[in-house]
């Protein structure tokens, strides 16, 4: 059909095609100049907190890194703390999340009936929608004098007593700190990785399950045998998604950690992290000063852990997006 | 895989019954046990979400009343609202997702249309998935660097920016995925025509992807409308009314945060109902952008 | 204006009566300090009906303030910690105080009153070095002798974020410790030895409330607003004294403002009712303004907030400055631009 038009009409086709090429051309060059803009984006936010942060690395040298010194008065800043407080309270808001999110993902797609599937899943993504202020205000008006009065007293008389331990249940129940802040960022990820548990569970093959539920297998069986096996390796994806979301979270963690830039051995003790050290402090900071340098070359140093986390959580999800 | 469950989970032929027995039941307790732990970490799941509306709601009605639509931000003890951060809010999530979508939409075009497999095209789509989950109080920070220090201070301008980088990567994932969804024999038979292929993509793929990436926009719009930290560092936030994209502007998370750390109570209470109202609006966009996709499923 | 009139219909005309009749007002901009931000707020509303200037005030901190009047993008600076001469001279910027406002101790101690409980300077300035650990330490039973203070942990909290309030108690820290003047020192955010950090006063007062031996800091209006438990904290006369009107004035007459920069020094002043943690908030104003008509607007202002303000201060528990100040600050004024 296109060829009789063609025929018949030749002048007005290439004329369109003319004015077509045209168009293509643009239209690619756009598409491919959008990409590129992109990628100096990012080329760019590294180039410039790194270059904003210089005066730090210049003043305290690579020490700065795990240097635990932070004292505005003489003007001696070392991102040790606040590096510490972003690891440990990511790593143990993982160690919280990940079995509540792999018991969501099993119940919606293996134990739940099939109406309640949707609904379910909506709302625990709804979770996930949440903006992160509001889990500061949440966590500092419920959460925090919810575990000053009753968490935190009995895991200190209780946990805080045993030998060995002990040491990480101790101090004052001030209700903010590492632990609490540990525990918002937990709910916060929990969706992420429930929602990516979820989809890499549902694209096990189903005859894969159907044999061994065949054989005799209960759902557990299955799970641990046929499900985990098979999406082990995506599942570890989620896992670090989540944790890249915990490290750069500021607002909910800036509510609740306590802000101290000591080094704490309990758990319930203050720390921060670099997110929530930068947005306390900058308002305080002058142009040009050490402080404020100081403050961007955490950011780049909050960048990079990022950076890594996240490139390896894509590494490990890649069989999934090609799928 | 059956190899596995023989080994492990599914007993072999036993010469006593009475232990096979008793290993099937406690094959099934255990099934019974975490089946009911799974239930409840969905359980648990669901209160933290019921939690966090319940309070929303209860102290945000406390404090919602017409005030906080119809007048400005006020000192304590006198009569104000949110109208100027409400106002604030629209322009710079607005403004935000208007100059984020079109280059989001141009990069997933790029991706789905022009770039599959290509080494470029990987390096594109991997820094884009960088950015969709970089901390946004860093692109905060990268802004203040190229907007606010060089250019005299904090401006709406600076805000809108920092949000326009945010929007970009979201629109960007729901376009590409969007568009892969599409089959190819579609667009054979469009260039099969004789159509250009601007004109394929855009009359052809982008019309049959609409829901979809007006979904990824609805999501956009959400994400930014709650974001904080990027804000901090860019609009900064003002108390006075303005639309002045030159000048420092408001903002609704900058309120709550300003006004929830404050020593007033009438303060606290605007605060809460700041955050019932953008709570309440990033849900709906959710539930909408759901809605608008499902439909076409 | 009119945008806003349109905008917001007939909600603006019911809500805002005086509006459209009233000319364009006069727009000044000015960022910096939080510790007085409700003041400059309250007086900037009144203000703008008074006088017809609209001030545009951002409570950015400090530090923000400091530099955004550096960089001359605002038409006055404020700031908690006094500029010196010398950094004045720099900046061209001149340098006067608007009101003093007052800082009292809170704690939650079970069977412990409103005003009950005695401290003194060198106890706080040994609690927050983490020295002082228990409630029922010898020194403090020692000066309180009616009272039964129980065996339990002191949890010291403090401003997370940078602030005047910050400032403010640790200047005094540093006037009654030696050794947190040489450890700690003094600025908008310090290195706390110990206790914990919350955000703003909300988030002191709030770890405060819940938990148990806890003390904290806060600014005198927030103390009252919520009805928190404040202490007697004992002055530079030895005596102790309760945070009230009487004892905030009492050291704020005892000011010397006769140095540069009018950075007077109201902490631990000398006389019987003087309360000891007083502080003076300042506004840095160019020298050389690039608009000299908006200069002008700033002093007229603060010029009609000395006459008129007092009671708006006074509301929100700040303490004006005496007559003579002010009138030396316009003194200042006159010196520098010609009256």
């Amino acid at each position: 059909m296109s060829q009789a038009a063609t025929a018949s009409t030749p002048a007005p086709a290439r004329t369109s095609r003319g004015a077509g090429n045209l168009g293509d051309i643009v239209f690619e060059w756009a598409c491919r100049g959008a990409g590129v803009f992109v990628l100096l984006l990012l080329g760019a936010i590294i180039i410039e907190l790194f270059i904003a942060g210089l005066p730090a690395f210049r003043a305290f040298g690579l020490g700065f890194i795990w240097s635990t010194d932070w004292d505005p008065v003489q003007e001696v800043f070392g991102a040790g703390v606040s590096i510490y407080g972003t690891i440990v309270t990511a790593v143990l808001s993982i160690v919280l999340a990940v079995p509540l999110a792999f018991g969501v993902a099993f119940y919606l797609t293996e134990l739940a009936p099939v109406w309640l599937r949707r609904p379910v899943g909506t709302a625990v993504e709804l979770l996930a929608a949440v903006p992160s202020i509001i889990y500061g205000m949440w966590g500092f008006f419920v959460i925090v004098p919810a575990f000053a009065t009753y968490v935190q007293p009995t895991l200190i008389d209780t946990l805080g007593e045993l030998p060995g331990v002990g040491f990480l249940f101790q101090g004052a129940p001030f209700g903010t700190g590492i632990f609490t802040a540990s525990f918002i960022l937990a709910i916060m990820i929990l969706p992420f990785i429930a929602a990516t548990m979820r989809d890499v569970f549902e694209q096990v093959p189903p005859v894969y399950k159907e044999s061994a539920y065949g054989l005799g297998a209960t759902t557990w069986e299955v799970m641990k045998g046929v499900v985990i096996p098979y999406t082990r390796v995506s599942v570890v994806g989620g896992i670090m998604l989540g944790l890249g979301r915990a490290l750069g979270e500021t607002m909910a963690v800036t509510f609740v950690i306590g802000n101290a830039n000591r080094i704490s051995g309990s758990l319930f003790g203050p720390g921060n992290t670099i997110a929530s050290l930068v947005a306390l402090e900058f308002g305080e900071s002058e142009t040009g000063s050490l402080k404020l340098a100081s403050l961007l070359a955490l950011g780049f140093i909050l960048f990079v852990l990022s950076f890594v986390v996240l490139a390896t959580s894509r590494y490990l999800l890649r069989s999934r997006l090609k799928a | 895989m059956s190899i596995t469950l023989s080994a492990g989970a599914v007993p072999g032929p036993r010469k006593d019954p009475e232990v096979a027995l008793s290993l099937g039941r406690r094959r099934k307790r255990i099934d019974f046990v975490i089946r009911t732990l799974c239930v409840l970490a969905t359980v648990v799941g669901l209160i933290f979400l019921a939690s966090i509306l319940t309070t929303l709601f209860y102290r945000g009605f406390e404090a919602m009343n017409l005030r906080v639509f119809t007048h400005v931000m006020a000192p304590p003890g006198s009569e104000g609202g949110l109208l100027n951060a409400i106002v604030g809010s629209l322009i710079q999530a607005t403004l935000g997702t208007a100059i984020g979508t079109p280059i989001g939409m141009l990069v997933g075009t790029y991706l789905a249309e022009y770039a599959r497999g290509s080494r470029l095209g990987n390096v594109v789509r991997f820094v884009s998935d960088i950015l969709l989950s970089a901390p946004s109080i860093l692109i905060g920070l990268f802004v203040y660097q190229i907007l606010v220090l060089p250019f005299g201070g904090f401006s709406g301008w600076a805000g809108v920016a920092a949000l326009a980088i945010i929007v970009i990567p979201v629109v960007v994932r729901t376009t590409e995925d969007m568009l892969t969804l599409i089959p190819n024999t579609l667009r054979e038979a469009v260039i099969g025509l004789g159509s250009p292929k601007w004109k394929m993509i855009v009359f052809v793929c982008w019309k049959s992807a609409m829901s979809g990436i007006i979904t990824g926009i609805l999501l956009a719009v959400a994400r930014v409308a709650g974001e904080t930290a990027p804000l901090l560092f860019t609009s900064l936030g003002n108390n006075a009314w303005s639309t002045d994209l030159t000048r420092p502007m408001s903002s609704l998370p900058l309120a709550i945060y300003a006004f929830a750390g404050s020593p007033f109570e009438d303060w606290i209470a605007l605060a809460w109902a700041g955050a019932l109202l953008i709570t309440l609006s990033v849900l709906i966009l959710n539930i909408l952008a759901r809605t608008v996709l499902r439909r076409r499923t | 204006m009119n945008r806003r009139t349109i905008l917001l219909g007939a909600g603006a005309a019911l809500t805002l009566p005086a509006f459209g009749a009233r000319a364009q007002a006069v727009q000044i901009t000015g960022a910096g300090a939080t510790f007085p931000n409700p003041v400059y707020q309250k007086w900037a509303e009144a203000a703008r009906a008074a006088v017809n200037i609209q001030v545009n005030y951002q409570s950015v901190g400090s530090g923000a303030g400091i530099n955004q009047i550096r960089n001359r993008t605002v038409d006055f600076g404020a700031t908690d910690a006094p500029l010196n001469a010398q950094q004045l001279a720099e900046g061209n910027l001149l340098q006067f105080p608007t009101v003093m406002g007052s800082l009292v101790a809170i704690v939650n101690i079970p069977g412990i009153e409103n005003d009950q409980l005695k401290l003194t300077g060198p106890i706080l300035a040994d609690i927050y070095l983490g020295k002082i650990t228990r409630w029922n330490d010898p020194r403090i039973t020692a000066i309180n002798a009616g009272l039964a203070l129980p065996n339990l942990a002191i949890a010291p909290a403090y401003r997370a974020d940078g602030s005047g309030t910050t400032f403010v108690w640790a200047s005094y820290l540093a006037d009654v410790s030696q050794e947190w003047k040489d450890r700690v020192g003094v600025g908008t955010s310090v290195r706390f030895p110990a206790g914990t950090g919350a955000r703003g006063n909300e988030g002191v007062a709030g770890t405060v409330r819940q938990v148990r031996g806890a003390i904290g800091y806060v600014e005198n209006a927030y103390a009252i607003t919520n009805r928190l438990v404040t202490t007697q904290i004992q002055n530079k006369d030895g005596i102790f004294v309760k945070p009230e009107h009487e004892t905030f004035m009492a050291a704020a007459s005892a000011a010397d403002w006769n140095v540069p920069g009018f950075a007077a020094n109201i902490i631990n002043t000398a006389g019987p009712k003087s309360w000891p943690i007083v502080a003076p908030t300042f506004i840095l104003l160019p020298t050389n303004p690039t608009d000299a008509a908006r200069s002008a607007s700033v002093r007229r202002f603060f010029d009609w907030a000395f006459k008129e303000g007092d009671r708006l201060a006074q509301e929100l528990e700040y303490i004006p400055l005496p007559q003579a100040t002010k009138d030396a600050v316009r003194a200042a004024w006159n010196r520098q631009f010609g009256a």
